[in-house]
């Protein structure tokens, strides 16, 4: 632990860094809309990355040798919080795309020496994009049914099958994915976890279309796509428990709101008054929304309560805890509901598509809320969470997901 | 559960071990089976008043621990997870309560030593209908040179029938609606032109109904200054308000301890129910809304202990959560035991309707919802 007088110093070191570095015309920059790529930025957002990297504070808990800063929870709580008090951001971790929030922190627990020194840096420095091949067509929620084949080749595993839903793919340089290697072994048993570059003549990659009119995941298909040997994390045939260890990481990041949340954001209560109008007392307008949107209200506080107790409980360590499953399905019902209530309120401003008969807040919020769909779907649906919890938490016996 | 310091650590093992073996639900249901009027066992009562549970908020000047909140908050817990009776909530908490927010010297000097040592039982008489409405207080104070005189009624007061005083709000100025010109008066129950009446409740509690016909009190009898005490009475049911959230977190986790129980043992189509998935997902919802009630609960006794300023919110939001999640299980209690948890020898019955009652005191869930409006100025 952390004597909180060493904190404090530590918190006025990092707010004059930041302070210092933080380029103000950086300052209206929304990281929300689209997950920045070092390609398509200004050389000041260039700078302000390289800075934050240079410290070791884009990853600040991992090991100074692989690109982190070896600090602990509470210190790098600070950081996050200073960066958020003067309107900054920490552009690394949306970089990477699974690199720093998934792949990064199963490569520290499984990955060797070697591994860890040839990836770790490239995502701390978020240079690296990394993308995720779990999915399939016919495994989804029922991962272990995946069907990818690698064999064997003598230096190398050769990939054959298709990939589904995988998020950054078309941008990512490297891919974590889970392959068939033991074809006659239980279902679970002939898994394995290899990583593979992107940009090989393997690899191909095909768009899909949301419902919220992005296309920010692909079909990926491997054919005699090359996986390194020494690109293998874990053991061979043991690929399950890596990525059960991968998805608990998935599951924890998923149990906050996204850090592009902008602190500044108005109020749900004070937009609505914006859009509704208030009655002579103050009250909403709208009786029956406003109480729906003091539930939502409610609900937020208490999952943010929850978080901190949970942090507060582990003494500051925050651990992968068997709660996530709990605080993953609480916020993705907060945010869900919030952004229903949000488009509810704008009423007939709150359905269009585009042009300029609506705001660039009333697009966003329609787009915000259909991809926001997705939330109870990835990363382990909100019916799985539930799965885990009666099963892992509560001791009740399981009838499904067998095998 | 709130990282506790090593001296709640010990409290709430006295109370969960002395809960369990000398007041389980086992003991509540024989006396509300006796039809006891006073609504609670005497020997339970003395044996928490020789623990010290009674001094837990009051200074160590008054002979009490002061060991805060959510001290109290643990104890309130357990003794609700047994329903275990008593007047400690009314008295030792609420009473001490107001004592300590609205009390002039002299007043804390004589009732919280005594409260302490359990030989009064001090008690809030602020409801008058049929809803939670402090504003719409009517009963009325007149006064008349140092006198004042009381007249009008009080409704489903705590520990009504075996409370020694009332602390009793009432208007000396303006109407019923208005928040302004209400003031605080300790009364003894034996003062002339009062007269109680015991209400049965649903959860086998003490309650009364008060009638004031003329009761004259004087300043002395008086709580800070005349008609100012809107804000110390809101003050005051906060800190209530996170006392039954804290019950109401006792009540909820029995209620649901022993519906998990049930999932893993009673068997249908050749299986333990707890399989059907139906029922996993329904336990698993269940479990969530606790952990996110308790994290409510908890809360607002902390910022209590740590005088923030939003305490008001903070217990608005204990209140409906908890009081939403208690709502639920008590539901999901019955219907998860299926028969056997409608009949009145199995004990869920019990929890259900003291589920109830908890719910409306001090507000219910949506009284705290608009009221948590408000405060965010919609
Ligand atoms: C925006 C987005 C990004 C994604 N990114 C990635 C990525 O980068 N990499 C990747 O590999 N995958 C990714 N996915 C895929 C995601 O992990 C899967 O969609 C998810 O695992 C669900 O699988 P499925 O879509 O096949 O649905 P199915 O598994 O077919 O589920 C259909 C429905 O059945 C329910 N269901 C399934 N099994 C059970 C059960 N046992 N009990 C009760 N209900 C059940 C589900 O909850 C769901 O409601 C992404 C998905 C989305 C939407
Ligand atoms: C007021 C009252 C009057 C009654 N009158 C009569 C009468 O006149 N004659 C008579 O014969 N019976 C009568 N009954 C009994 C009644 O039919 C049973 O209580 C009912 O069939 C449920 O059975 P159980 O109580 O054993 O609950 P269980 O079957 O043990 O059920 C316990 C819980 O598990 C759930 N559950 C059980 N199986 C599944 C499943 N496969 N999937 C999901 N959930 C499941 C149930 O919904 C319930 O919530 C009466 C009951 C009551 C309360």
């Amino acid at each position: 632990m952390t004597a909180a007088s060493d904190l404090d110093g530590f918190r006025s070191e990092v707010s004059e860094w930041v302070q210092s570095n933080f380029p103000s015309a950086l300052k209206s920059f929304d990281l929300g809309a689209d997950s920045p790529s070092e390609k398509g930025v200004s050389g000041e957002f260039r700078a302000w990355r390289q800075a934050l990297a240079d410290n070791g504070w884009g990853t600040p808990t991992w090991p100074k040798e692989y690109g982190g800063a070896g600090l602990s929870d509470p210190e790098a709580k600070v950081i996050r919080q200073e960066i958020a008090k003067v309107g900054a951001f920490n552009p690394i971790p949306p970089m990477t795309g699974m690199g720093v929030t998934m792949v990064g922190p199963t490569i520290l627990e499984y990955g060797t020496d070697e591994q860890k020194a040839k990836h770790l840096p490239g995502i701390a420095s978020g240079e690296v994009r990394w993308c995720l091949g779990l999915s399939e067509p016919n495994a989804g929620s029922d991962l272990a049914a995946l069907s990818t084949k690698a064999v064997d080749n003598g230096d190398a595993f050769i990939l054959n099958g298709q990939k589904i839903w995988t998020s950054g793919a078309h941008i990512s340089q490297w891919c974590g994915a889970v392959v068939r290697t033991d074809p006659k072994a239980k279902k679970r048993d002939g898994i394995s976890f290899v990583m593979l570059p992107m940009d090989q003549k393997g690899v191909e990659t095909r768009l899909i279309k949301l419902i919220s009119g992005a296309s920010p995941f692909c079909e990926t298909f491997f054919n005699d796509a090359r996986a390194d040997k020494s690109d293998l994390l874990g053991d061979l045939n043991d690929g399950w428990s890596v990525v059960k260890r991968l998805l608990q990481h998935e599951r924890q990041s998923q149990t906050s709101a996204p850090a592009a949340v902008k602190i500044d954001q108005e109020p749900l209560q004070e937009q609505a008054k914006r859009y509704v109008g208030t009655l002579e007392d103050g009250t909403l307008a709208d009786p029956d929304l406003r109480l729906r949107i003091v539930e939502n209200l409610m609900d937020a506080e208490a999952h943010q309560l929850t978080v901190s107790r949970i942090t507060a409980e582990a003494k500051g360590q925050v651990k992968v805890s068997a709660a996530a499953s709990v605080l993953k399905n609480s916020m993705t019902r907060v945010a869900q509901t919030k952004a229903e209530l949000t488009l509810e309120m704008m009423g007939n401003q709150g359905i269009g598509w585009e042009g300029e008969q609506f705001s660039e807040e009333e697009l966003r919020s329609v787009r915000d809320w259909l991809m926001g769909k997705a939330m109870s779907i990835y990363g382990g649906s909100a019916e799985i969470q539930n799965n885990i919890i009666s099963k892992n938490i509560l001791g009740l016996p399981e009838t499904t997901q067998q095998g | 559960m709130a990282a506790l310091t090593e001296e709640q650590t010990l409290i709430k093992d006295q109370a969960i071990s002395w809960a369990s073996a000398e007041a389980p639900v086992s003991k509540f249901r024989a006396m509300r089976n006796e039809g006891n009027e006073g609504g609670f066992a005497e020997p339970t009562w003395s044996a928490m008043v020789e623990m010290g549970w009674t001094g837990i908020l009051v200074p160590e000047e008054y002979g009490g621990s002061d060991l805060g909140y959510l001290t109290f908050g643990l104890v309130l817990e357990e003794l609700g997870k047994q329903l275990a009776a008593s007047p400690l909530f009314a008295s030792a908490y609420v009473g001490a309560t107001a004592l300590l927010l609205a009390g002039t010297d002299t007043q804390k000097l004589s009732h919280l030593p005594r409260i302490v040592d359990g030989s009064e039982i001090v008690t809030l008489a602020v409801d008058e209908g049929p809803r939670h409405a402090p504003a719409r207080t009517a009963l009325e104070a007149k006064s008349q040179g140092d006198k004042h005189v009381l007249t009008g009624s009080k409704t489903l007061v705590l520990e009504g029938m075996s409370a020694t005083h009332f602390i009793v709000v009432a208007r000396s100025a303006g109407k019923a609606g208005e928040a302004q010109g209400l003031s605080l008066f300790i009364v003894p129950a034996d003062a002339a032109g009062l007269s109680r009446r015991p209400m049965k409740t649903m959860d086998s509690r003490g309650y009364a109904e008060l009638s004031f016909d003329g009761v004259e009190v004087s300043d002395a009898d008086l709580m800070g200054p005349v008609g100012q005490a809107g804000e110390v009475l809101d003050e005051i049911l906060d800190r209530a308000r996170a006392g039954i959230g804290a019950e109401m977190l006792g009540v909820g986790s029995q209620a649901f301890a022993m519906t998990l129980d049930y999932l893993k043992t009673r068997k249908q189509f050749g299986a333990v129910i707890g399989s059907f998935q139906a029922l996993g997902h329904r336990a698993a919802e269940l479990f969530a809304a606790m952990e996110l009630a308790r994290s409510c609960g908890e809360a607002a006794l902390q910022e209590i202990d740590a005088q923030s300023n939003s305490v008001a919110k903070a217990c608005s939001l204990s209140k409906a959560k908890v009081g939403d999640f208690l709502h639920t299980m008590s539901n999901q209690l019955i219907q998860i035991h299926g028969g056997i948890g409608m009949t009145d020898e199995f004990d869920a019955g019990l929890y259900l309707k003291r589920a109830r009652v908890l719910e409306t005191l001090y507000g219910n869930q949506s009284y705290h919802r608009d009221r948590y409006a408000r405060l965010l100025g919609f």
